[in-house]
């Protein structure tokens, strides 16, 4: 079996995300890479939550299928709700104790409650009953499902694993489940390999405000806190969170900050701000439906044009979008580096789908950059904080410095930072940040911007960005088609990109988004798009779904 | 020390404008200070935007001249990141009691060692002279012609009532005094708090009206909250009332940044813990 699905249905407060993951962690150990999408409504309590786990053989899988091979339901709802993928050699296991006989549909029934009950548990347990019937059903043996439920479940562990072994006796094997040959690699979200990377290249301080769907980096890093000596606060306002940032950073702290689109609008004083005192930062930005308060829970890609131009005047900036947890991780540490070498903002765009997806990820396979030398001040007295300095970039100078004195200024300053009106002293800074763009194009045009997947001979191409790139990327591999994905969109790497389409005659770009905003792009670049598959409901697409609506328009 | 202390910066404050007084106080504070062995590069200005703010341009130290209402966050991020230096914000009343009021009772909240210096000359300097949160009931401003509608509101009773350790008022016509609050908000362990009241010259003078009205606080327990809650609840603002300066409250409590004092992992050091967070994820 090449690719193995199998969908979780129940409340919100069941404990749904993370009896998915706990089945991911047993099909990564019996040797398949794994996806997990998550699905659930902005509450807390009732509603619909979702997930479906999808194994693979194959290594990069990002997206989840249409139908599943096995449907895991612990009420009525799920099994109304996906009726529509199940197939007939779908398995399906019912909480008898939650949906009447008559509801079955055919499914294996497990009286979850009760054998919870019966063995001293407490309500949420129900899901370790349920893995275990799961793991009988499709052949897992009893040895990994109690390995992993002894790793999983650190608290009430016995217990747990009795529960799990009751449901596994409860159900009698269906088929097996052949074992994979994947190694097994940790299973992280997008927002988890985010943070990593971020420390892995010295990260020193990470403040938020709580925003769906970027706060599982503050959950992550504040838990990861302590034994990484990292610094994590979470203050009143995002305008507090981007000036603390800017703090931080002239004292000499690497600092990145993480929110969603309605956050961010709060931080553009601040963005502004750093791009006319120098002060480098960091910034996640994990997208989510807008405008305002939008679909919180779901996924969007519809703040491309905001984070490229957002805050008043003009500054470079850089701006990437990861596709998975790989390039999240790598280029997150690229971000930090890079915001401090040009003491510019820099961007990392995400959204729902990356930050709250779950992913096999292997650590070898992206680059651990580390923390990267920055220009610094040789020493030579004066000390001048905006010194004209290699293409525009003043040597750092950290507060305290004995005999130092550094200013920094939101107004426009001469080199000294203290304020200026003196047109000629206006000009110098902002041709100052001119020089920088040019530095900072030709460094993103070295870093390998545009990766092309697929068959890079083919003369149709998918143009994609961020998340939505991994679909696209499975997409071109099952039809043949060159998959080209800027991971880099400020600055813009135009030459690379143009390269990268080189021989092809048809762009077909595709965007979780409304408007086309990197079909914009481009085409301001002076690359025409054949046409756009847009998707703006929230949902990722599923693999079939893309499939058929590019072959639709592959002609 | 040799160093003066003072930038080159041409001066553009008005003539008579009390700004002068809280520069001189608060350089004759640092000089005092490094005098006594205090590394000067050590303390850091954080300023808002306003007339007040220009003092980043003229005192000769560290400093961040932020935007309109931000001193706190800034100052909060300078402190957490290395609670040894001397951080100290001149804001103005525009500028944290109305645009960045949040951050203010934020960091009376948290107890952070900063110092707050608040310019308050009860109009918009910079802007010409609109109203403040702190303008007297029926104040003539320029967006307000005929008169504000809205009460003042009172700083130091908002800031006992916020949780700040040190709660005091100076006046810029009191210039030893004044350098002696500043001096002791420095060397307050905790968030100090001092509103300054400031003469503007152009916009709203009201040097006659304070020196017939301010008086030094004599006799009083600082470290009795509810004493000082009535000296803070004495003048509103707004009405006639004798006006005290001095230090309202004082008390020592744990400070925010405290626990903020951690040695950063080597290079080396983080790409191992980051390897080992990731190896746990498949062998607990
Ligand atoms: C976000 C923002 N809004 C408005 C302004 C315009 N502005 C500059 S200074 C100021 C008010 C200054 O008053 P105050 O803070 O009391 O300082 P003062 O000039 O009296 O010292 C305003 C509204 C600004 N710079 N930024
Ligand atoms: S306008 Fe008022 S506060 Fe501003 S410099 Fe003049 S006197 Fe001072």
């Amino acid at each position: 079996m090449e690719d193995f699905s199998v969908l979780i249905g129940g409340k919100a407060g069941d404990g749904i995300n993370r009896a998915g993951f706990v089945i991911g962690r047993i099909l990564s150990r019996i040797g398949y890479r794994i996806y997990m999408y998550y699905d659930y409504p902005s509450l807390i309590r009732g509603g619909h939550n979702f997930t479906i786990v999808r194994a693979s053989r194959h290594a990069g899988i990002a997206s989840h299928h249409v139908s599943v091979d096995c449907i895991l339901a612990l009420d009525h709802a799920t099994l109304l709700r996906h009726a529509g993928r199940r197939t007939p050699a779908t398995i399906t296991i019912v909480n008898s104790d939650s949906v009447k006989a008559e509801n079955h549909a055919g499914g294996l029934a497990v009286p979850l409650d009760t054998i919870t009950k019966e063995e001293g548990g407490i309500p949420i347990m129900a899901n370790s009953c349920l893995i275990g019937a799961f793991c009988h059903a499709t052949g897992i043996p009893w040895d990994v499902v109690g390995t992993v439920l002894d790793e999983e479940m650190p608290q009430e562990t016995e217990k747990n694993i009795a529960i799990a072994r009751r449901g596994f006796d409860a159900v009698p094997e269906q088929f097996i489940l052949p074992k994979g040959e994947a190694p097994e690699v940790p299973l992280v979200t997008g927002n988890e390999a985010i943070g990593l990377g971020l420390l892995q290249a010295g990260l020193d301080a990470y403040v938020s405000y709580p925003m769906t769907p970027s706060s599982g980096i503050l959950h992550y890093l504040a838990e990861v806190a302590g034994e990484t000596s990292l610094k994590v606060i979470h203050p009143e306002s995002e305008i507090a969170v981007m000036l603390m940032a800017q703090g931080f950073a002239f004292a000499g702290s690497r600092t990145a900050v993480g929110t969603s689109g309605g956050g961010f609008c709060l931080m553009t004083e601040g963005v502004s701000m750093a791009g006319m005192t120098e002060v480098p930062v960091t910034i996640v930005v994990s997208m989510r439906p807008g405008p305002s308060t939008g679909v919180p829970t779901y996924t969007a890609q519809g703040d491309l044009a905001f984070i490229l131009s957002a805050g008043q005047g003009e500054f470079p900036r850089f701006v990437i979008a990861p596709a998975d947890p790989a390039q999240a991780f790598e280029w997150s540490g690229r971000a930090l580096n890079l915001s401090w070498k040009y003491q510019v903002p820099s961007f990392i765009l995400v959204d729902k789908t990356l930050s709250e997806g779950t992913f096999s990820f292997d650590p070898e396979e992206p680059e651990w950059t580390g923390e990267e030398p920055i220009p610094r001040w040789d020493g030579t007295h004066p000390y001048h904080r905006y010194a004209e300095g290699e293409g525009g970039v003043s040597p750092f100078c950290p507060v305290p410095t004995t005999g130092v004195v550094v200013k920094v200024n939101s107004y426009a300053h001469d080199e000294d930072g203290i304020t200026t009106e003196d047109p000629d002293r206006v000009v110098r800074l902002v041709e100052k940040r001119m020089k920088k763009s040019r530095g900072m194009q030709a460094e993103i045009d070295a870093l390998d911007p545009v990766l092309v997947s697929g068959d890079p001979t083919a003369a149709t191409a998918i143009l994609c960005w961020g998340t939505t790139s991994g679909i696209c990327r499975e997409v071109g591999d099952i039809i043949g088609l060159r998959v080209v994905q800027p991971v880099v969109l400020s600055p813009f790497p135009a030459v690379a990109l143009r390269d990268a389409l080189a021989g092809v005659s048809r762009i077909i770009s595709v965007e979780d988004n409304a408007g086309g905003q990197l079909a914009s792009l481009a085409a301001a670049h002076g690359i025409t798009i054949s046409a756009q598959i847009l998707r703006y409901d929230g949902r990722p697409h599923a693999l079939e779904e893309l499939r058929d609506r590019v072959m639709g328009v592959k002609a | 020390m040799s160093r003066s202390l003072i930038t080159e910066t041409q001066n553009t404050w008005c003539p008579g404008c009390g700004n002068f007084a809280i520069e001189h106080a608060l350089k004759a504070v640092i000089a005092a200070r490094v005098e006594e062995g205090f590394p000067p590069e050590n303390v850091v200005l954080v300023t808002g935007i306003g007339c007040h703010a220009k003092i980043a341009d003229y005192l000769d130290v560290n400093s961040f001249y932020a935007i309109h209402g931000r001193t706190i966050p800034v100052a909060t991020g300078i402190k957490l990141a290395n609670p040894d230096l001397c951080v100290i914000c001149c804001a103005g009343d525009g500028d944290c009691y109305a645009e960045g009021l949040d951050h203010l009772i934020f960091a009376a909240k948290r107890n952070i060692d900063l110092t707050m210096i608040v310019h308050n000359n009860r109009v918009y300097g910079l802007t010409t002279g609109q109203y403040t949160p702190t303008s007297p009931l029926h104040f003539k401003g320029r967006s307000t012609p005929g008169g504000t509608e809205e009460k003042p509101l009172n700083p130091p009773a908002l800031m006992l009532a916020s949780g700040a350790t040190m709660v005091a008022r100076a006046y810029t016509r009191k210039l030893d005094h004044l350098s002696t609050i500043i001096r002791e908000g420095i060397d307050h362990p905790g968030f100090a708090f001092i509103d300054v009241l400031q003469i503007c010259a152009s916009f709203f003078n009201m040097t006659e009206y304070y020196n017939e009205r301010v008086y030094f606080i004599e006799g009083h327990d600082s470290s009795d909250f509810w004493s000082a809650w009535q000296k803070a609840r004495e003048w509103d603002y707004s009405s006639d009332a004798p006006i005290a300066l001095g230090t309202f409250y004082r008390s020592e409590e744990p400070m925010f940044d405290e626990k903020y004092r951690i040695t950063r992992q080597s290079g080396e050091g983080r790409k191992r813990t980051v390897r080992k967070l990731l190896e746990h994820r498949i062998r607990q």
